[in-house]
C-alpha cells in the first residue's frame, strides 16, 4: 500500500470528483444504445392507436415478407404472465387487450433500423374498440368500462376496495377528526390538481439483448434495479430467473421512470426468436408515449387550526390517476397518505387515498414518490392558516414542526427530526423577514417580487440491500453492492464510504458494475435509499473486512486478534505498539497463499428502523413494510411575478436538508440543485396533455423541460448534519426531497405578491393572468 | 429507400468512410456508421443538443445536419477535445466543478462550452447561459455547468 497512516486522509465527507466524471467528459462513457454486438439486429414497434380495445387478430404476412426481417414478437407469444410491483396486471407486451394509445402491440427485429420500422409498420391488427376511461371521474363513475376487467383475479401485495378501476385505497385514522373541526378557529378546504409530468432522462429507454447456446439471456439496459428487471423480465416471459442476466452500462438518467421494466421483456421475447442479439432504442416521442410519468392527481384537503397556530385537524381524500397498468400506483398512494400530513405534529388526521385505473400511460414512481402531489394542497393550506391567524408562515411552522421522538401516522415513532433546523436555517440564510416584507412593494419595473416556504417529509429506509468486498492479493479492494447509479452520483458515494471504513483511498478500490449474476441483492435505485441501505451494507462488509484482516494479522504475528487495531492507510497493528504492524497487501498474500484464505467480507439487511404500531394508530391498505429513516426540508423561493404576462421565474431558492451527513457536499449540492430545477418545471410548466386519449405533446419542443435561461442562478443548498443512528457514517438520502417543496413554495409567494391562490398546476402565464383578472373583477 | 452513396468525412483530423443513404444524419453517420457514439442521440429533432458537435469550429446539431453536406468539412466530436491524452481546459473544469451528473448530456454540454470557450471572450453569467441555452440537462439544475464554464471563460460580472 502506498498510503502512509500519517498522511491518510478520510475520504467520507470529501468533494470528490465522480469516479466515473473522465469518460462522461470525454464521451467514452457508454449507454445501453452505444452497445453493440456481432450479428446485432435492431428492433422497431408497433404502437396501439386505441386507448381501449380488443386485440382481434394479428397479420403478419406482410411484414415477414421484408427482406431482412427475422423475428416478430407479439402477445401470440407469451401466457398470461403478468407482472407488477404491487398488482400483477401487465404482459411483456399487450396480450388481449389494448389499454393506452401508444402501448407496444408488436415488435419486429430486422438487419437494420429502416428495415424493422419498415416492416413494423406493415404488420396488420384487427382490433374492436371499447369505451375508454380518460379521468379518474370517468374511471370511478357507475358502471364505468373496467381498464381491467379480471382485477378481481389478479395477484395483488395489498387490500383493495372493489368500486369501478380503483386499484387501491390506503386509510389512516388518528383522533377524531370529526369531532375536532368544532374546536378550530380556522378551517381551510380545498380541492388541488397536478398534472404529469414526465421523467424526460436525457437518455430515451434503450436495450440490448443477446442469447447462449444454453439459452440464457444477458441484457443490458438503464434501469433502476438489475435485480427487478430480472425478476419483470423471467416472470413476464415465463422463463427462470437463473437463465435472465442483467447488467447495466451507463444510465442516463432516470428519476423513478426506469424503476420498474421498460422495454426489455419486448427485447428478450424478440432475442428468444431471433437466436441473435437484438437492440431497441425508443425514439423520444415513444419514450414519451410508452414509459411512464408522475401521477396526475386530485387532492381535496381540510385543515383546522386555532388562532394560537395549533394546527388541530386535517383531512384528505386523495386521488391518483394511475393509467393502465398499476406498477407502482400503490405505493406511490400509500406514500401521499403518509406523508399528507406534512412534517407536523396534527392530532386529529383522516386519510383516504386511492389509485385509479384510466386507460392512459400508467403513471410510475417519480422523484417525490407522491410527495409533490400532497404539498401543494398541505403546504398551501398552512399558508392559508398563517394568513387568517395574521402569523408568519415560518413561525406557523416552527410552532407545529414535527420535533425529535414525534409520533408519525400509524404509530410510527421518528428516531430523529431536524425539521426545526430546517425552517430556522432557511429563514436566517434567505434574510426571510426582510425578503417577505419587501414583497408587497411592487418593483419599478411594475413587476412583483416575493418569496414563500414550504416544508416535507422524506424517508430513505425501505427493503433490502447488500455488500460484498474482496481484498485483493495486493491488498486493494472490489466493492459490488448491486446499486446502480443513474446518474446522482451514489457510486462514487459507495465507494467513499467503503475506503473510508477501510481506511484506504478511493483508488485502491474497484467497483463492481451492477450484475445479477454476482452482485449481492439491491431492491433499488429508488426512495432516496442508496447511501443509506446499500451505504449500510457496505459498511457492514468492511466491518466484516477488518474482522477478518485482524484474524490473519493475529496469526501472523502471533498475538490475539482483541490486541489488534485497524490503522488508515491499510494497516493492522498491535494497540500501542506503533512499529508492530502488517500492511493489508501482506495480510492478503497471508491468506491467499497460506492460511485462513482470501479476506472477503459481506454483509446484507433488511430495514429495520421505525415500523407502524397497530395499537397506537389506524393505518390499512399500505402497501410497504417498514419504511423510515426519515429526512426532512424546508425550501424557500424568490420569484418575480410580471402581472402583465402572468410569467413567474423564480430568482432564488434556498433547500436546507436534514441529511445526517453528506459523504460528499459536492454531489449532494447536485442532488438539491438538480431537484430544484425539476421542481421548478413541475410548479410552472411541465404538463403531459391528452387529447382524447392521445399524448399531444410527446417531444422536448412541445413538452418543455428548464434550461439554462430558465433555471434560478443561485440556489443554496444547506445542510443539517445530525448523524442518523443507525445510516453509514450518520448519512441518510438526499434525491427526491429537493423537487417536493418547490411548487407550494413558488404558489404561497405568488399569494403573497399577488394575492391570487393557484390550486392547479402548472402555474403558467395563461393561468395566473387569468386568476389576477378574476381577483380584479371582484 | 434511397441507393447508398459512398462517403468519406473528416472527424476530429481522420478520414472516416461509409457507405450512406444521402438523407442520413451527420449524428447517423457519426454513431451508427463510424462507432463514434460519444455524440449522444437524445431527441432526434434538435431540441436537446446532446448531439451537438463542431463543422469547421461552428457548433451544430448533429441530428439536423445532413452527412453528405458535411465533405471537405472539419468535423470534430467530443471523441477530438482531448489534446495529447489531456483534458481540454473545459473537459478539466467540468471534472473539477462535478458539472456531469449522469452524463448523457455531457458530451453535447462540453461541445458547446469549448465553443465559448473559444472566442477568448471574458463572459458574464448571462452570456454564458446564453451560449449554452440550446443544451438541454436533467440533471443538474445547470449550477455546477455554470460554474465550469465560468472558471474557463468568465469575466467580472456584467
Amino acid at each position: 500500500m502506498s498510503s502512509d497512516t500519517a498522511q491518510y486522509v478520510n475520504p467520507v465527507g470529501q468533494d470528490l470528483p465522480r469516479l466515473e466524471a473522465r469518460e462522461k467528459i470525454t464521451g467514452r462513457a457508454e449507454y445501453s444504445d452505444d452497445l453493440s454486438l456481432p450479428g446485432m439486429l435492431h428492433a422497431a414497434v408497433q404502437q396501439s392507436p386505441y386507448a381501449h380495445a380488443r386485440i382481434v387478430s394479428y397479420d403478419l404476412s406482410a411484414a415477414l415478407e421484408v427482406t431482412g426481417v427475422v423475428a416478430i414478437f407479439t402477445g401470440d407469444d407469451i401466457g398470461y404472465d403478468y407482472i407488477g410491483p404491487f398488482v400483477h396486471d401487465e404482459t411483456a407486451i399487450a396480450k388481449g387487450k389494448v389499454r393506452y394509445i401508444g402501448e407496444a402491440v408488436a415488435a419486429v427485429a430486422a438487419v437494420d433500423q429502416e428495415t424493422a420500422r419498415r416492416a413494423v409498420a406493415l404488420i396488420d391488427i384487427e382490433y374492436e374498440e371499447f369505451p375508454a376511461v380518460l379521468s379518474i371521474d370517468e374511471a370511478m363513475a357507475e358502471g364505468a368500462p373496467l381498464v381491467h376487467d379480471n382485477f378481481d383475479d389478479l395477484v395483488r401485495t395489498y387490500e383493495a376496495d372493489h368500486a369501478p378501476n380503483v386499484m387501491s385505497l390506503m386509510q389512516v385514522e388518528e383522533g377524531d377528526v370529526e369531532a375536532a373541526w368544532a374546536g378550530c378557529d380556522v378551517v381551510i378546504e380545498g380541492e388541488y390538481e397536478t398534472q404529469a409530468q414526465c421523467h424526460t432522462y436525457m437518455e430515451p429507454c434503450s436495450a440490448l439483448a443477446d442469447i447462449d447456446a444454453n439459452g440464457k439471456f444477458t441484457v443490458w439496459s438503464g434501469n433502476q434495479s438489475v435485480f427487478h428487471l430480472q425478476a419483470n423480465i423471467a416472470q413476464s416471459l415465463d422463463l427462470p430467473m437463473s437463465k435472465v442476466r442483467c447488467v447495466t452500462p451507463r444510465v442516463g438518467g432516470a428519476f423513478g421512470g426506469k424503476m420498474e421494466q421498460t422495454i426489455q421483456p419486448i427485447v428478450v421475447g424478440l432475442t428468444r426468436k431471433a437466436k441473435r442479439p437484438v437492440k431497441l432504442t425508443l425514439s423520444r416521442e415513444q419514450d414519451f408515449e410508452m414509459i411512464r410519468s408522475r401521477h396526475p392527481s386530485k387532492v381535496w384537503m381540510k385543515t383546522g387550526a386555532m388562532k394560537d397556530g395549533t394546527i388541530v385537524a386535517r383531512k384528505v381524500d386523495i386521488r391518483l390517476d394511475a393509467g393502465a397498468y398499476g406498477d407502482d400506483s400503490p405505493g406511490v398512494a400509500g406514500i401521499c397518505a403518509l406523508f399528507c400530513r406534512g412534517p407536523y405534529h396534527i392530532e386529529n388526521v383522516s386519510v383516504e387515498s386511492r389509485a385509479v385505473y384510466t386507460n392512459k400511460l400508467r403513471a410510475g414512481a417519480f422523484r417525490g414518490f407522491g410527495g409533490p402531489q400532497v404539498a401543494i394542497a398541505g403546504e398551501t393550506q398552512i399558508d392559508e392558516i398563517a394568513g387568517r391567524i395574521g402569523m408568519d408562515p415560518i413561525d406557523l411552522r416552527l410552532k407545529n414542526a414535527a420535533r425529535p421522538d414525534e409520533e408519525w401516522l400509524g404509530g410510527l415513532v421518528l428516531s430523529k427530526s431536524a425539521m426545526r433546523e430546517c425552517l430556522t436555517q432557511v429563514r436566517d440564510a434567505s434574510d426571510w423577514v426582510k425578503r417577505r416584507a419587501a414583497a408587497t412593494e411592487p418593483l419599478s419595473n411594475g413587476k412583483r417580487r416575493s418569496i414563500g416556504i414550504a416544508c416535507l417529509p422524506h424517508i430513505s429506509g425501505i427493503l433490502t440491500s447488500g455488500a460484498i468486498i474482496r481484498i485483493l492479493e495486493d491488498g486493494t479492494a472490489v466493492l459490488n453492492t448491486g446499486a446502480v447509479d443513474n446518474g446522482q452520483g451514489s457510486d462514487t458515494v459507495l465507494v467513499q464510504m467503503c475506503a473510508g471504513a477501510l481506511g484506504i483511498d478511493v483508488e485502491q478500490i474497484s467497483l463492481a458494475t451492477p450484475d445479477t449474476d454476482s452482485s449481492p441483492y439491491n431492491w433499488g435505485t429508488t426512495a432516496s435509499r442508496n447511501t443509506y441501505m446499500a451505504g449500510r451494507a457496505v459498511v457492514g462488509a468492511a466491518r466484516s473486512v477488518v474482522d477478518q484482516l485482524k484474524e490473519r494479522a493475529a496469526t501472523m504475528m502471533e498475538c490475539a486478534p482483541e490486541d489488534l487495531e485497524m490503522r488508515p492507510g491499510g494497516f493492522i497493528g498491535i494497540t500501542g505498539v506503533p512499529d508492530a504492524q502488517v500492511s493489508y497487501g501482506d495480510i492478503s498474500g497471508f491468506s491467499h497463499w497460506v492460511a485462513h484464505g482470501p479476506v472477503i467480507g459481506s454483509d446484507s439487511l433488511a430495514f429495520d428502523g421505525e415500523n407502524f404500531d397497530p395499537k397506537r394508530g389506524f393505518i390499512k391498505g399500505f402497501p410497504f413494510g417498514r419504511i423510515g429513516a426519515w429526512i426532512f426540508a424546508a425550501q424557500a423561493v424568490e420569484i418575480e411575478i410580471d402581472e402583465a404576462t402572468g410569467k413567474i421565474t423564480p430568482l432564488e431558492v434556498w433547500s436546507a436538508h436534514d441529511i445526517g451527513k453528506a459523504i460528499n457536499p459536492a454531489s449532494v449540492a447536485g442532488q438539491v440543485e438538480g431537484g430544484v430545477v425539476q421542481g421548478i418545471g413541475f410548479a410552472l410548466y411541465e404538463e403531459m396533455v391528452w387529447d382524447t386519449g392521445r399524448l399531444a405533446n410527446p417531444s422536448l419542443m412541445d413538452y418543455k423541460i428548464a434550461g439554462t435561461m430558465d433555471a434560478p442562478p443561485n440556489i443554496n443548498t444547506i445542510l443539517i448534519e445530525e448523524p442518523d443512528e443507525f445510516g453509514p457514517f450518520g448519512a441518510k438520502g438526499i434525491g427526491e426531497p429537493p423537487i417536493v417543496g418547490i411548487a407550494p413554495a413558488i404558489a404561497n409567494a405568488l399569494t403573497h405578491a399577488t394575492g391570487i391562490r393557484l390550486k392547479q398546476l402548472p402555474m403558467t402565464p395563461e393561468r395566473v393572468l387569468n386568476a389576477l383578472q378574476e381577483k380584479n373583477e371582484i | 429507400m434511397s441507393e447508398k452513396i459512398p462517403l468519406s468525412l473528416t472527424v476530429n483530423g481522420q478520414t472516416h468512410q461509409a457507405f450512406v443513404r444521402p438523407t442520413d444524419t451527420l449524428l447517423h453517420v457519426l454513431r451508427d456508421e463510424f462507432h463514434l457514439t460519444g455524440t449522444k442521440r437524445g431527441c432526434n429533432q434538435g431540441i436537446c443538443g446532446a448531439c451537438t458537435v463542431m463543422v469547421d469550429g461552428k457548433i451544430v446539431r448533429g441530428c439536423l445536419s445532413i452527412a453528405t453536406n458535411c465533405t471537405n468539412r472539419e468535423i470534430t466530436t467530443i471523441e477530438g477535445i482531448e489534446a495529447d491524452g489531456n483534458l481540454s481546459p473545459i473537459q478539466q473544469a467540468f471534472l473539477e466543478s462535478g458539472a456531469a451528473q449522469c452524463g448523457f448530456c455531457t458530451p453535447g454540454m462540453v461541445m458547446a462550452a469549448t465553443a465559448l470557450a473559444r472566442t477568448n471572450d471574458k463572459l458574464s453569467d448571462d452570456q454564458i447561459r446564453e451560449g449554452l441555452s440550446g443544451n438541454l440537462c436533467r440533471c443538474s439544475g445547470y449550477i455546477k455547468i455554470v460554474d465550469a464554464v465560468r472558471s474557463v471563460c468568465g469575466g467580472d460580472a456584467v
